[in-house]
């Protein structure tokens, strides 16, 4: 196995994901499959190949700070499932770790 | 008014002429999408109301031989966000969102004065080469309603080639507007890297997204890309580079074009039947006066792992915002924070999203990120060296767009590796940040095959060139697929 | 057994651009909820960062500052985790690429002794909105500060002692605060600290289990946290006990910390770098470009004014601790002020003021040209230093004309000898026994006499001129 079911949990976890047992033991093997797929790469010899996280030929773009009035609040609550006095609601945090 | 029998142009000089008014080419528009999207299921939202007020609009003020586009009805791909109409993704995440601004190529769009009937089906998130990952609708393939339309842009394609549109925008990560466009024998483009915005483009795989046109005939999508490409201080990723028109070029003189042919592209399980017509594909360029080589392409086989780790892991990042909190589905009964983010994220995505966010998730994790992302990352850079090893020679590289015609709609849903083999010819282009374009190169068994043309980054003039001087000698665009009984 | 302490400090420094990181919607501190964002900020479907220009050199100023050395090639990452105030669920930052590197800080210690305090690695970011937890059950989230500017500035394991946090900490603000790139107010929350400490026996080459407090708003609690927490984990390792990686709170009411969190292993971020931003290179003549924007820092202000103004090596020092007092004291100099009496009204009256009052340079009536003005009067006589210190709690409170004010009251000094000869003439008639009290020698005489002519003037008498007109008039005797 190249990804074990616990492994996929804790996947699962950082990704505010859950599964149940059946969803689980499917995932866990198609993960399996594609992470073999994937582990083809080892075999290419990359010593001293830079990385590329951009194919952009834009490069040393920047904006002026320049501020730009903000959208109306009301616009932008729109779609928002739960608010109260102009301010987001949600449910109360019990866990405080992931606290940037 | 039958689509079949027109072309951009043609309904430019109508209503210029004023053989028929832009409302009621839209009107017409909408009885034909009522008609044939029974069978197809490419629509996820019609916007009828809006649409005619527009075409209206055009009416009143008029139209000029400048205004190439206007009053012209076209669909958008529903991962495209558009001001005041539902944009889902295709997802039940999303199935409530109504976008609070336009993406900059609807802008283009308005400008151009178009007019959007309507939002166009999709796998979920783009993450799909079928359009059976909608959470709404499995759309149909045009030719044969047995078989995937392809995707993720499967319902842009099918419209387009079942005659409800002329012009559709599509968005392309992996192949997603090239794959459905040659498995609906249509033309499909995705631009270079950075040539059209992807400002209000839901985003996938931030480094490989690009928008593009998907129409039946080369010179349609060229006014198409000439409309929607360009700078946009919105997305820092575009060129600043002048939008060439992408029509002005096209008299089917390709003499002393050079083409190569990657021999990795024609061999790697490729079927009998798309090799011949690529075979005859070379055969008709070498006629026409272009030189055509074997050429080499050694790291492209890496393509589908490298692109499934750099696209799934940009994606778990991409779709974490989707938590329930400021807009979207959010789960019911949930009794605190973790619970939102819980239930509303794994009751709202389906599987495959899923599949990718573990894949990208796991790919950048702590342990992982050196071997996985690093060393794809790593990877990507030799097969854009692959590329520009090839381009230094050669003005275009020729290959088939997919491995075979289109499947069976059920066929490879439950085999994600198999799925994913699909992108292989379609994948490198994204990860080098190349133009490609998919055109019609034959049938086989009334399905039609994809040829794809590739240049290097902002090419485009180059592409167009080559699709429309073989489009020309070829005709294979003329063929329309019988949609219910009528033409 | 004895120990030795290592302290590290994470200081976030929100700057005061007048855009966010990297969205154009305004920086603004007190704004409605949620009045201060776009689309950007709030995550929508669709919407890519655009970087602010001014946020970069501003991070580049903070980093010069700071003596770093500047990263030419530079790009943004992705910090990924989850959490209401974060819309995006990843925080935009330069993990891989800080904008300046390996830097220091020369701080002075209590006993005056200085010590040079390393700087790992300083970068920008973007700050996160805000969370409100409501006894109800429920958070409410604002997100007007989302996507402000941040540098965070890491130091090297430097730092022995609380003490020394606390200097590092004040030496850091004021030259952050003189770059001008910040308000750097820590009851405001532009400046906010997480601390980590480790005790070791000495001897020992490995570094002990470190705690970790986080978003520290006060100078002083990092110093008595920081106090505290080297006690309790010496105790523990004395007691035999070990110390376990954890976060704790200051708890400002006992001055002890409590432990919150105990840290499992480390929390996976997944960081990788932005694709929706292009990377920046910084080339020479942009670092120069900025460099020569930096307004000047207090060392060289200080030498400023003693070179120039003639101020002493202390007073400079006093007048630099804060650029409001530095500038106020500039514009006071400027107004026309002599440099050295400025320093002592500032210093003295003035900071005595703002002492008992608990008030805030900003927060007084007073502006530098009043104090200019009235430090004129007093120079050229027209005010006795007595009526000066009612003229100063006048205008200290109040926005009112020196000059008009003392006009108006009758409070200008009489030095007309003229007005005060028929004064003294009046007086020595009247005390025949004090002058003869005079030339048999008795000097305590003269005091008695000048006491009596200030009672006449009620005070306004320019002692000066009335010391000189009364010696001349009792030679005359």
């Amino acid at each position: 196995m190249a990804i074990t079911a616990d492994e996929v949990k804790h996947v699962a976890q950082l990704a505010k994901l859950e599964f149940t047992d059946a969803e689980l033991q499917m995932f866990a093997g198609q993960m399996d499959d594609i992470i073999k797929m994937v582990q083809q790469l080892s075999k290419v010899d990359t010593t001293g190949v830079p990385v590329t996280s951009t194919v952009a030929e834009a490069k040393n773009v920047m904006r002026e700070d320049k501020a730009i009035k903000g959208t109306e609040r009301e616009t932008l609550m729109h779609n928002v499932p739960q608010k109260d006095r102009g301010f987001v609601k949600v449910p109360a945090i019990i866990d405080e770790s992931e606290e940037g | 008014m039958d689509y079949f029998k027109n072309d951009l142009s043609s309904l430019h000089a109508g209503l210029l002429n004023k053989d028929f008014s832009a409302q009621e080419l839209t009107a017409e528009t909408f009885e034909q999408i009522k008609a044939r999207d029974q069978k197809i299921e490419s629509f996820l939202t019609l916007n009828e109301q809006q649409a005619l007020a527009a075409a209206k609009k055009v009416d009143e003020k008029g139209i000029t031989d400048a205004d190439k586009l206007a009053g012209i009805p076209v669909g958008i791909k529903d991962n495209i966000v558009t001001k005041g109409l539902k944009t889902t993704a295709a997802s039940k995440i999303l199935g409530n969102f109504k976008p609070i601004y336009d993406a900059t190529v609807m802008e283009k769009l308005h400008a151009a004065k178009m007019i959007n009937v309507g939002k166009l089906n999709l796998d979920e998130f783009a993450m799909g080469g079928s359009t059976e990952n909608s959470a709404y609708k499995i759309t149909k393939n045009a030719w044969n309603q047995t078989k995937v339309p392809g995707g993720s842009s499967g319902g842009p394609a099918a419209a387009v080639a079942s005659g409800q549109l002329l012009a559709a925008l599509g968005t392309d990560t992996g192949g997603s507007i090239r794959q459905p466009a040659a498995f609906n024998g249509i033309v499909g483009v995705k631009p270079t890297y950075g040539r059209v915005s992807r400002y209000g483009v839901i985003a996938f795989g931030s480094s490989l997204d690009q928008v593009g046109p998907m129409t039946r005939s080369v010179k349609d999508n060229a006014l198409m890309l000439s409309a929607i490409a360009g700078h946009d201080k919105h997305d820092f990723t575009t060129s600043e580079r002048e939008v060439p028109d992408f029509t002005a070029k096209l008299d089917g003189d390709i003499k002393g074009m050079r083409i190569g042919v990657p021999k990795e592209f024609m061999d790697q399980g490729v079927a009998d039947d798309v090799r011949e017509a690529i075979k005859n594909a070379i055969k008709t360029y070498e006629k026409l006066g272009a030189t055509v080589e074997e050429v080499s392409l050694p790291y492209s086989k890496y393509g589908v792992p490298v692109y499934y780790i750099i696209a799934s892991s940009e994606a778990s990042s991409n779709l974490q915002r989707y938590d329930g909190i400021r807009y979207g589905f959010r789960a019911d009964d949930v009794k605190n924070l973790e619970d939102v983010y819980v239930r509303s994220r794994s009751e709202g995505f389906g599987d495959e999203v899923k599949r990718r966010i573990m894949l990208g998730t796991f790919s950048l994790s702590a342990g992982t990120y050196d071997a996985y992302f690093k060393k794809a990352a790593q990877v990507r850079t030799l097969i854009c060296q692959d590329f520009s090893n090839v381009f230094e020679n050669y003005d275009l590289i020729l290959a088939p767009t997919t491995t075979s015609t289109a499947f069976g709609i059920g066929e490879e849903i439950n085999d994600p590796v198999t799925m994913y083999m699909n992108d292989i010819l379609t994948i490198p282009v994204n990860l080098a940040g190349l133009p490609g374009m998919s055109l019609p190169a034959g049938f086989s068994n009334g399905l039609p095959i994809g040829m794809q043309l590739i240049a290097p980054q902002f090419g485009e003039e180059t592409m167009y060139r080559a699709g429309y001087a073989f489009e020309q000698a070829t005709d294979f665009y003329k063929e329309v697929p019988t949609i219910g009984g009528e033409n | 057994m004895n120990f030795a302490t290592t302290i590290g400090l994470e200081v976030h420094v929100e700057m005061k651009t007048n855009s966010k990181a990297f969205s154009p919607a305004p920086v603004q501190y007190g704004q409605e909820p949620n009045t201060n964002t776009n689309v950007i900020d709030w995550g929508y479907p669709g919407v890519l960062p655009e970087v602010n220009q001014g946020a970069l050199e501003y991070g580049m100023r903070a980093a010069l500052a700071l003596n770093c050395h500047i990263t030419k090639d530079i790009h943004f990452d992705r910090k990924n985790y989850f959490y209401p105030d974060n819309p995006k669920a990843y925080q935009i930052t330069q993990a891989q690429t800080p904008i300046g590197h390996d830097g220091f800080l020369e701080v002075e210690l209590e006993d005056g002794s200085k010590k040079k305090i390393g700087i790992e690695e300083m970068h920008v970011e973007e700050d996160a909105g805000k969370n409100t937890h409501d006894p109800d059950g429920y958070s409410y989230v604002d997100l007007n500060r989302q996507g402000t500017p941040l540098i965070e500035i890491v130091s090297k394991p430097d730092i022995a002692s609380a003490d020394e946090a606390y200097a590092y900490l004040k030496k850091l603000r004021q030259v952050i605060q003189f770059t001008g790139v910040s308000d750097v107010k820590m009851e405001e929350g532009s400046m906010r600290a997480d601390v980590n400490i480790s005790v070791r026996p000495i001897g020992s080459d490995q570094y002990g289990t470190k705690t970790e407090m986080k978003n520290l708003n006060s100078f002083e609690h990092v110093r008595s946290g920081l106090k505290f927490e080297e006690k309790r984990q010496e105790n523990v390792i004395r007691a035999g006990g070990s110390i376990q990686q954890e976060t704790r709170r200051f708890d400002v009411n006992t001055g002890e910390t409590v432990l919150m969190r105990v840290k499992e292993g480390k929390s996976d971020y997944r960081y990788f770098p932005e694709p929706d931003l292009p990377p920046i290179h910084i080339s020479d003549d942009w670092i120069k470009e900025v460099k020569d924007s930096i307004p000047e820092m207090p060392e060289q202000r200080r030498a400023r004014y003693v070179n120039e103004w003639g101020v002493t090596e202390y007073d400079a020092n006093v007048l630099t601790q804060t650029m409001e007092m530095s500038d106020f004291f500039e514009a006071t100099v400027a107004a026309g002020a002599d440099p050295k009496l400025a320093a002592n009204w500032l210093m003295g009256d003035v900071s005595a003021y703002m002492n008992d009052k608990k008030l805030e340079l900003a927060d007084l009536a007073l502006t530098p040209e009043h104090l200019a003005q009235m430090i004129g009067l007093i120079k050229d006589e027209t005010i006795s230093s007595k009526i000066a210190k009612k003229v100063f709690k006048q205008i200290v409170a109040n926005d009112t004309d020196p000059k008009a004010w003392v006009e108006e009251k009758g409070m200008v000094q009489l030095s007309d000898p003229q007005t005060l000869q028929p004064i003294i003439d009046e007086v020595l008639d009247n005390n025949a026994k004090s002058i003869e009290d005079f030339k048999n020698g008795k000097d305590r005489a003269v005091g008695f006499l000048v006491g009596n002519i200030m009672k006449q003037t009620r005070g306004k008498a320019n002692p000066k001129v009335v010391n000189k007109l009364l010696m001349a008039s009792l030679k005359e005797r």
